[in-house]
């Protein structure tokens, strides 16, 4: 088992504030150097911020664990220059095959259209992942992460959060502005501020197992219900990098999950589904129940949840750690302009606002996956069957197939941070959207559209540039970028998907969605507009 | 109600009602409950795709809940 790769042991380190006793005060702290504390560190890092991550570990994930990372969460991690190992060392892919017994029931292409950077989906063991942002981090002079720290309580106050934690060295305290817990499913942080986290556990339970084998099986993601292999039961298959595959098992609510983990019981099950002559190896076995729950809300006074501390959904999708890196997204700028008083803390629940809108759409399509993997009724069990079996000839059936709907960004369609449209546009760069990407060419350079922006307010505009470089609203900047001036769409693509005709503009937030459009550039609009998405009255 | 919104058709529309009615029974006469159960699923997802219409199915189901 665990032969693949070898586990770093980080070193822990005292801090000279707690060698010397002192109380330091932080802009932020941050719970957790899973993906998404590490997320954290690193967009906190991008916006000046000097971030602090506790983590009581000193290694990085055990098991392959989260596998899938969709394409938003590659483009904010490429806004931190730490995407191109993970995509370089993932495995890349868009297509999926669904099937029913021996039969296809059902395809998907994730990403039916050229002229993106990032691929619809890599498959990457966490541990890498989580290797590459703590070597990022570790890069960075204002990152410092703490490894074997360990919070054990925390006080709120008027200005800030106390914190008391534990190391190798004993107890100490140490302050900050602001916290962002990133903690995970079972998050101490929660239960610290007595926050609510409802919803439903699922009775059911998978099997996880991370498979080393050489075979020639397409890169698509297999999902199978009641296979020949597992009758009555659904299995997926997932291909990784070294080799590695990762297959799941569904068990069923009976199943005893601490003997369905011994390899004498997981081995048999591969055999059957692989056949008897192949060779492989188990690397790492794992059995879990999902649950689809979130807080009520996600900012209690200072301290800001993210990720699985926030909201939980069963797998079905990779909807997980992708919606936690967005929460980081979200949150980076938001609390970058409160710290520096350019916002007023109102800011921060929308925050909470945005992804917890975003958090109910993945909860709605997780737990819909679920129940059709996993039908709660006699019922449903035969509209379930009833859509397998029509699905294999008649084509009308295949969508209704739901073995799991892909992870995307969430628009935030009726935030308040936006502006909405006063006029026509075509397409899909609503307020409240994620930018899509295009492909530019600068300086003679190919080069991609997302990569010019982000971090800052952008006034994206096409056709004759503007008098001015940038316009001003309460200490806040939008700076002006313009198409044809400082970088050509030669292919037409982001003019299209942008319905950039003549004189239109684009107010673009840091995290690279849409605020506001019009069809002329207008200072006093422009103004209104960053007032409204940075909540100034 | 919204003018615009297609409606459900609850007038007599079925081509010889008796002799569908034969035929569905008919046809389920020599299954066994489950194997009902099955058909009858199926056949609800047929025919729902076949209106397409959301507000149409919508009303159906109220009309059968109620």
């Amino acid at each position: 088992m665990l032969n693949t790769y070898t586990y770093p042991e980080f070193d822990y380190v005292q801090s000279p504030e707690q060698r010397d006793g002192k109380l330091v005060r932080h802009p932020v702290v941050i719970i957790g150097a899973g993906p998404i504390g590490l997320t954290a560190a690193l967009e906190c890092a991008a916006q000046g911020i000097p971030a602090i991550v506790l983590d009581d570990n000193n290694t990085v994930s055990i098991g392959s664990r989260a596998v899938c990372y969709a394409k938003r969460p590659l483009e904010i991690w490429d806004r931190y220059d730490v995407a191109t190992p993970m995509v370089e060392k993932g495995v890349s892919w868009k297509l999926g095959k669904v099937f029913f017994k021996e039969k296809l029931a059902y395809e998907f292409d994730l990403l039916p259209e050229e002229g993106h950077k990032m691929p619809a989906m890599i498959n990457l063991q966490q541990y890498y992942l989580e290797e590459y942002m703590v070597a990022k981090c570790e890069s960075l002079d204002n990152v410092d992460l703490r490894w074997q720290h360990k919070l054990l309580s925390l006080t709120q106050h008027d200005d800030y959060v106390t914190l008391n934690v534990e190391t190798p060295d004993g107890i100490f305290a140490l302050e900050a502005d602001y916290v962002i817990a990133c903690d995970g499913a079972n998050s101490d942080t929660r239960k610290m501020v007595n926050g609510e986290f409802s919803g439903q556990f699922f009775q059911d339970r998978f099997l996880i197992a991370d498979v080393v084998m050489k075979n020639d099986f397409p890169t698509e993601r297999w999902f199978w219900f009641d296979p020949v292999f597992h009758k009555n039961q659904s299995a997926l298959l997932h291909k990784q990098s070294d080799d590695v595959w990762r297959i799941d098992f569904q068990l069923g609510w009976e199943a005893d999950p601490e003997e369905a983990k011994k390899p004498e019981n997981v081995i048999p099950l591969l055999k059957q589904m692989l056949g008897e002559d192949t060779e492989f190896e188990l690397e790492w076995v794992s059995v879990y129940q999902f649950a689809c729950r979130r807080m009520d809300k996600f900012r209690y006074g200072r301290v800001l949840f993210a990720g699985d501390a926030a909201h939980q959904v069963s797998p079905f999708g990779a909807r997980g750690a992708n919606t936690g890196v967005q929460d980081i997204d979200n949150l980076g700028w938001k609390l970058k302009l409160v710290l520096d008083g350019k916002a007023p803390v109102e800011l921060l629940d929308t925050y909470s606002e945005e992804r917890v809108f975003a958090a109910d759409d993945n909860l709605k399509n997780s737990t819909r996956s679920t129940d059709f993997i996993t039908p709660k009724s006699k019922s449903s069990r035969f509209f379930r069957d009833a859509v397998l079996q029509l699905a294999e000839q008649h084509e009308f059936a295949r969508p209704l197939v739901n073995s799991g709907r892909l992870s995307t960004p969430t628009p935030y369609v009726a935030s308040s941070l936006n502006t909405t449209d006063s006029e026509v546009f075509s397409g899909c760069m609503a307020p409240g959207t994620n930018c899509a990407d295009a492909p530019i060419v600068k300086n003679g350079e190919d080069t991609w559209f997302l990569n010019q922006i982000g971090g800052e307010f952008t006034l994206l505009v096409f056709g004759e540039a503007p008098e001015v470089e940038s316009v001003n609203q309460g200490g806040v900047d939008a700076r002006v970028l313009v198409v044809g001036r400082d970088f050509e769409d030669q292919t037409g693509v982001l003019t299209e998907r942008y319905d950039g005709q003549e004189s239109t503009v684009y107010l673009l937030r840091p995290d690279q969605h849409v605020a506001a459009r019009w069809r002329q550039f207008d200072r006093d609009a422009i103004k209104a507009a960053i007032a409204t998405v940075t909540c100034q009255h | 109600m919204n003018p615009n919104t297609a409606q459900l058709n609850l007038e007599p529309n079925i081509d010889n009602p008796d002799d569908f009615y034969q035929h569905l029974i008919d046809m389920q006469r020599d299954l066994s409950e489950d194997e009902v159960q099955l058909m009858n699923a199926k056949l609800i997802l047929v025919l729902a795709n076949h209106i397409g219409d959301k507000a149409v199915l919508s009303q159906a189901m109220e009309v059968a809940a109620s």
